[in-house]
């Protein structure tokens, strides 16, 4: 980097931490738009194919196939079309999430046994009281594992949204580049994987007090 | 429609089919590296994992290298490998190490290191205890069991963690161009600057393609070297989000 200087220059910090801020803060921001809207979508899906099981296989390969496509590719392919912008930015993170979450809940829902519905049945439930008290309690280990993935998937792919102008803590990466500087380089990388690791481990936490059944009996 | 025909005609211009910012060199550049990485992620994390598989220890450390190597943004990772490039030096060289190569490089390998590791340790472990104490009883020593019995009955399930960490290797290389690396994303992020749309729009197709066709050519692979016997175990690999806790 610049020849003489510290890896990181602690004043530049200092003078600049409203803006490390506020970049974190629209990292965590574009993090919840995605992994939300991705959410959302993918609950109507996993419900369709629910009613529908056979679009299962076509809409696991499509989310496969998705999945394997670079995020920088991904990006790049959608700039002719909406241009550089939050849309395109977030086009593709919920793309990513939608398909990591349908594969998760299509997974989860089926993961209940078939003896469980079948009692369920028995006693009377309704499709929808079924789906409501027996299927997603049993789903939401597999569901928040899901949701792990995404979430800690999308903060690392907010980085790269900075080749598009976007980026939250991508965008301390990008300058660090640009300009030879090691300081918001390192500021940028180790912010953004701090906020990925204690993102999956405060949802490690919310699935062990959620699902209070799946704790080893002491 | 304008732009596709300009993406073709970017495609079929013979310039860009020759020198050194070429089609075909690049995808060589990108092959290279990537083939190079996974390679050497493969050197490393292939021993450690087979062997604790085997010993049936360490496994508590093989799974959470791997959680929490699924945690780290591999820009993260690529960032902080820059200046690390830019200043270590072999002993004995007079240069450090440099842009283009080693960045990625040095941010990658820890990337492709998990999927195998927690593959090779999971498969040799799963392997049916009875298989192998049937091994032992018929007198082979205990390297002829790790290679002639349950590395065999493992591959499937090695080859998919191999599979796994080199699509990702492909992909993630994409971002080496961001630090001057070759490869395929130097279309993405030189078309991005120039503001040339088609030159990007190839590049990312081909990146897209790239990793495709390394998923398919290890799904051939795996066809040839795992034994008839053994195949369709891949099931037992680790799904996507079921992240052991």
């Amino acid at each position: 980097m610049r020849a003489g200087e510290p890896l990181i220059l602690w004043d530049w910090t200092f003078n600049h931490l409203g803006d490390i801020g506020g970049y974190a803060l629209e990292h965590i921001w574009l993090t919840t738009i995605a992994v939300g809207v991705g959410f959302v979508l993918a609950a109507v899906m996993s419900l369709i194919i629910r009613q529908a099981p056979t679009l299962f296989g076509p809409v696991t390969w499509v989310a496969g196939v998705l999945y394997t496509i670079p995020s920088l590719a991904l990006f790049a392919m959608l700039v002719p079309i909406t241009g550089l912008s939050v849309l395109t930015a977030e086009i593709g993170l919920v793309s990513y999430t939608l398909s990591i979450l349908v594969r998760n809940m299509v997974a989860g829902l089926r993961s209940v046994p078939p003896d469980v519905r079948e009692a369920a049945t028995g006693m009377g439930y309704s499709p929808w009281q079924m789906l409501w008290h027996i299927e997603l309690p049993l789903a939401l280990v597999v569901i928040i594992a899901g949701v792990r993935v995404a979430v800690v998937t999308t903060i690392g792919l907010v980085a790269v949204t900075m080749v598009i102008g976007e980026g939250g803590l991508g965008r301390l990466i990008r300058m660090g580049i640009d300009q030879f500087f090691s300081t918001p380089l390192i500021i940028g990388a180790v912010l953004s994987i701090v906020l990925a690791v204690v993102c999956d481990g405060a949802l490690v936490l919310v699935q062990r007090l959620a699902t209070p059944w799946t704790r080893p009996a002491v | 429609m304008t732009f596709l025909v300009e993406v073709v005609n970017w495609f079929l211009a013979p310039e860009h089919w020759a020198g050194s910012d070429g089609i075909p060199s690049r995808i060589g550049e990108h092959l290279w590296l990537s083939a190079t990485i996974t390679l050497v992620a493969v050197a490393i994390a292939l021993p450690i994992g087979v062997i604790c598989g085997h010993l049936n220890r360490g496994g508590f450390v093989s799974i959470n290298v791997a959680n929490f190597g699924r945690a780290i943004p591999s820009l993260a990772l690529l960032a902080l490998a820059f200046p690390l490039a830019l200043s270590w030096r072999f002993p004995g060289a007079e240069r450090p190490l440099g842009f283009g190569f080693w960045p990625t490089f040095l941010a990658l390998v820890p990337l492709g290191i998990p999927p195998i590791l927690t593959n090779s340790y999971v498969g040799v472990r799963e392997v049916d205890r009875d298989v192998v104490e049937a091994a032992r009883g018929m007198g082979l020593r205990e390297q002829q069991v790790l290679r002639s019995v349950e590395i065999p009955i493992a591959l499937p399930i090695i080859l998919a963690g191999i599979r796994n960490s080199a699509v990702a290797i492909v992909a993630t290389a994409t971002l080496g161009a961001l630090v001057a690396g070759g490869g395929l994303g130097r279309y993405l992020v030189d078309g991005l600057a120039r503001q040339d749309y088609p030159r990007m729009f190839v590049g990312a197709l081909l990146v897209a393609l790239l990793a495709i066709a390394v998923e398919v050519a290890f799904s051939g692979l795996e066809r040839v070297v795992v034994s008839a016997g053994v195949r369709g175990r891949e099931a037992a690999e680790p799904q996507l989000g079921e992240l052991p806790r």
